[in-house]
């Protein structure tokens, strides 16, 4: 018996695409498999670790908390999808490289889909708001000393 | 002149890669539609007899390829995994199989194997595998372990894997003898390295050349190479692995190999596609391996100042259900905590013990965590015993600066002497008193305390082992682009190899920083290496990078010099470029020394063009002289005596709430010296992980089995890894350099310092803190939540009213 393919339409960092799959399978897997834009990581595939942020309609949300096919009209937006047309880093990247906020990289993804969506919601944070903003996501490596000044980093680029 | 980057925090290389989603992990692998996806049955019970599988139903799953039992596997894949490092005290050593044979041993044991167009196909197949099992009842803990009335394996009696005992003279003499005694019984709980990446392997077999790709997450491609190679009876000529970028290892992607490490290449080969495992978060908490598991019984006898004169003790290592690792935790435990002391006589006796629980292998730290955790609550207890502040106990025991070498008279666990090459712990302690502000403390309480808060303060010493042998290599190549191609087989998880690795090229070959490139864990472009774990990737590769990138500098000059018609002597090399000292028009680029190096006729590029205008070589003499070789390369090792011995010292200040007994650290503070320090940012960093995993696993992480061996917290959910609201805001660090006399650049390892003291720093904190209302309260076993610490509290008062 085979399993039933859905289309969908998903539109990621602009540019639409087409795809057949089933009702089951998630965003996280249709980005990362399906699309190939593997820059989107599953820490955990229970939406805890945050690893697998992703910008819908410019809110952060968990794509391993999502079926491929309940993004259907959102405007996605992944990691790929941060940086400049001309390749020019965003200022919330641009912070993590000057403040050593990453190390494996594999929880990064996830901390600058984050970033981004907060420091547009809240420009120039407080220390406390900038601890705050990224107080949902896991990184088993930096300690986190860095993320939170990447984030101040970032304000003071984008000010 | 270049400036020198050794010791700048140069930014990383590796950070462009990663912050723009293009790192490449495990499961970015062959992300093409060919690739057939594996999942795995494991064992839902702890101790069971397997008496049939029936995989009848699997293959009517449209997608399924095809699955794999015990019963499937034949030659050395149906031999036990390997038990990599035996030793002679582990005397009833046990793995598994690749997949369950007859038994299983605990939750999450691998039982079966199903490959199937994707990963959702794999897992509804492995949902129709039914498995009739025969339970056995199971043994969780330390305690039911010691007591032995059940046996985890039928032909190990009492669960003992292994009993090993080191002393450095008559302890029980000395004890007796002592002025004063006391007796501690401590606990450390299980915990996990947790990576947020997972275990992940995919593999393909290229029936055109015979040969098996592998590319795994590990933190040792050489190791799973030899493995892969013995178990599918190929040479190992026929087998790559590559290392991609993993996301964290901490310890646990050590190991190897795992079951899917052998079953992925071996589908691969059997149905020629491209098969790929990524193991999911529940299947890393119960089939990969967990550490720190261990209770402590210690005895000191001490004299009125509180030296050290006798100390013995006696420990019970919770190894889970296999011992693929040897007694590796144990070992480093009973070494590595004397720290930065010297008791007169110390003994150590422990039994590493067979449990139905997942398998222990080296987590960030590696048993020294429970050994600093037993050392420095020791040294709290004596001076809680003589009325002494605990810097005083701890100082007037510290091996003195002008004692090095100093040898502790033990064997360590890499089978050489326990000698520590150098150090300076009474410098480290007037830092660390300095930074966390010791001697200001009380006046700090008192106004606390007028405020109805109650505030602590506690310190931790630790010396740690790193850089341990046999050896590392590495191979320096210069490009006629002048590009420096550089490559060492150890692995990286994100300590930014690439980025120090380069400043060590850049600074010895005289090249620019942005023409190196580092290429790490790949088995085709270095094959001997070890891999990346107990602190060793800067002394053993950086060493080896440091000694190939001089061997690589000596052929540019010899070359070079012949072309410009000077000695080798009067030459620099600066920027790509070699000039003769003092007459600056007279030089030449590293590229082009590159094609000089190769005495090919043909003009590429632009560079061997340039490089007509030289004439090198003897016309006399054939092309490629004898001892030479073409090509600009050079290839090195670096094999130490013996292991550097890093050390440091953690402070904190907590605050405990009176009445919920929450834990709030009010400061942190580290002092540590690793010798030399390449790139004191990406040290500062590795100090901050280690510090977050190191208060994880003081007040959060443990492993919480039920009495049957079922994990009850195998999610991101229950399993309470610190978000940043867990962390301290804020760590204050200072460092000392105390060259390493080992290695040519002096350095030690950083990478595991973070996470040792923090048990034992918040005992200390967190019992200070509770003292003025509670005198007498000690804390005995981490983690400490604040639930157990108010029932701690009701005991207490219990107890002493
Ligand atoms: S992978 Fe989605 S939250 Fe962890
Ligand atoms: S950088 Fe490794 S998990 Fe965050």
């Amino acid at each position: 018996m085979s399993e039933p393919l859905l289309e969908v339409q998903l539109s990621v960092n602009g540019v639409v695409h087409d795809l057949r799959v089933p009702a089951r399978r998630l965003l996280s897997d249709a980005l990362r498999h399906d699309l190939g834009l593997t820059g989107t990581h599953v820490g955990c595939e229970h939406g805890v670790c945050g690893a697998c942020t992703v910008l819908a309609d410019g809110r952060p949300v968990r794509a391993c908390l999502m079926f491929a096919v309940s993004a259907v009209g959102l405007n996605l937006t992944t990691v790929e999808g941060l940086a400049g047309a001309d390749g020019t880093l965003s200022n919330v990247q641009q912070a993590f490289a000057e403040c050593h906020g990453l190390q494996c990289g594999f929880c990064t993804p996830g901390f600058l889909t984050t970033i981004t969506a907060g420091l547009r919601d809240n420009p120039q944070p407080t220390h406390e708001q900038a601890r705050d903003m990224i107080a949902g996501n896991l990184c088993r490596c930096t300690g986190y000393q860095n993320i939170v000044k990447a984030v101040e980093r970032a304000a003071e680029l984008g000010a | 002149m270049t400036t020198r980057l050794m010791g700048t925090g140069v930014q990383r290389v590796e950070d462009q890669r990663f912050l723009r989603g293009r790192g490449r992990y495990a499961d970015d692998i062959a992300v093409d539609p060919a690739t057939l996806h594996a999942a795995v049955l494991r064992s839902p019970h702890a101790h069971a007899r397997i008496v049939d599988i029936d995989v009848a139903d699997v293959l009517d799953v449209e997608g399924v390829h095809a699955v794999w039992t015990y019963d499937d596997l034949t030659g050395p894949m149906a031999d036990p995994l390997p038990l990599l490092i035996p030793h002679p005290a582990l005397t009833h050593g046990r793995t598994q199989y690749a997949l369950a044979k007859d038994e299983v041993n605990y939750v999450g044991e691998a039982v079966a194997f199903v490959v199937a167009e994707d990963r959702y196909v794999a897992e509804d197949a492995v949902g129709r595998i039914r498995v009739t099992y025969d339970v056995l009842p199971p043994v969780v803990g330390v305690e039911a372990a010691r007591a032995a009335d059940r046996l985890v394996h039928e032909d190990v009696p009492g669960n003992v894997g292994a009993r090993m005992e080191q002393s450095t003279g008559d302890v029980e003499a000395a004890l007796a003898a002592a002025p004063r005694r006391l007796t501690l019984d401590l606990d450390v709980e299980r915990s996990a390295s947790m990576p947020l990446e997972g275990r992940g392997t995919v593999a393909r077999w290229d029936p055109d050349s015979d040969r098996l790709q592998v590319w795994t997450s590990t933190q040792t491609s050489t190791g799973v190479r030899a493995v892969v190679a013995v178990k599918l009876g190929l040479d190992l000529r026929q087998v790559d692995v590559i290392t991609p970028d993993v996301g964290g290892g901490f310890g646990v992607k050590i190991n190897h190999p795992w079951p899917e490490e052998l079953l992925v290449p071996l589908a691969a080969r059997t149905l020629r596609r491209t098969v790929k495992f990524i193991e999911d978060r529940r299947e890393h908490f119960v089939s990969s391996a967990h550490e720190r598991g261990q209770i402590h019984h210690i005895e000191v006898g001490f004299d009125d100042e509180g030296r050290l004169l006798a100390l013995d003790v006696r420990f019970w290592h919770d190894h889970g259900a296999y011992t693929p690792y040897g007694l590796i935790v144990p070992i480093i435990t009973s070494t590595q905590l004397l720290g930065p002391y010297k008791p007169d006589v110390y003994r150590v006796v422990f039994e590493s013990l067979y449990t139905n629980t997942v398998m222990v292998t080296p987590y960030r730290g590696a048993g020294r965590p429970q050994g600093c955790f037993a050392m420095e609550r020791t040294m709290d207890a004596i001076a809680a015993e003589l009325g002494r502040d605990r810097t005083e106990v701890r100082a007037v025991n510290f091996i003195q600066p002008d004692e090095f070498p100093f040898d502790q008279g033990l064997i360590f666990q890499d089978g050489r002497e326990l000698e520590y090459d150098s150090g300076d712990y009474p410098a480290l302690l007037e830092k660390i008193k300095t930074l966390v502000g010791w001697d200001d403390f009380p006046a700090f309480r008192a106004e606390m305390a007028a405020q109805g808060r109650r505030v602590g303060i506690g310190l931790a010493c630790y010396v740690e082992g790193t850089g341990v042998g046999p050896y590392e290599g590495a191979h320096v190549h210069i490009e006629t682009s002048g590009k420096v191609k550089v490559a060492t087989g150890l692995t990286t998880q994100g300590q930014g190899h690439a980025t120090v690795f380069a400043q060590l090229v850049a600074d010895e070959l005289g090249c620019r920083f942005d023409d190196v490139e580092v290429v790490t864990g790949d088995t085709r472009r270095m094959p001997y290496a070890v891999g990346t774990f107990a602190s060793r990737a800067a002394v053993m590769s950086g060493s080896a990078i440091h000694l190939a990138a001089r061997k690589t500098k000596e052929k540019v000059l010899r070359i070079a010099a012949e072309a410009l018609e000077a000695s080798p002597d009067d030459l620099q090399v600066v920027d790509g470029v070699v000039s003769v000292k003092g007459s600056p028009g007279a030089a030449i680029d590293l590229g082009t020394v590159a094609v000089l190096s190769n005495p090919l006729r043909y003009a590429f590029d632009e560079a061997s063009k340039a490089a007509t205008q030289f004439t090198v070589g003897d016309p006399g003499k054939p092309p490629v002289p004898e001892d030479e070789e073409p090509g600009l390369e050079g290839t090195d090792f670096y094999s130490p005596e013996r292991s550097t011995f890093a050390s440091g010292m953690h402070a904190v200040i907590v605050e405990t709430d009176p009445l919920t007994a929450e834990i709030t650290i009010l400061k942190y503070a580290v002092v540590h010296d690793c010798g030399r320090l390449i790139n004191p940012m990406i040290v500062e960093g590795q100090i901050h992980g280690g510090v977050a995993q190191g208060v994880a696993g003081a007040l959060y992480e443990r492993m919480v089995y039920d009495e049957s061996g079922q994990l009850l917290n195998a999610s991101f959910m229950d399993f309470l890894m610190p978000y940043v609201t867990e962390v301290p805001d804020g760590i204050d660090i200072d460092h000392l350099e105390t060259p390493s006399p080992l290695n040519p650049l002096g350095i030690k390892g950083a990478g595991e310092a973070g996470v040792i003291p923090s048990a034992a720093v918040f005992a200390s904190a967190i019992e200070d803190a509770e003292g003025l209302s509670s005198p007498g309260l000690t804390i005995t076993a981490m983690p400490i939540s604040p639930s157990e610490l108010f029932h701690l509290r009701l005991a207490h008062a219990e107890e002493t009213s």
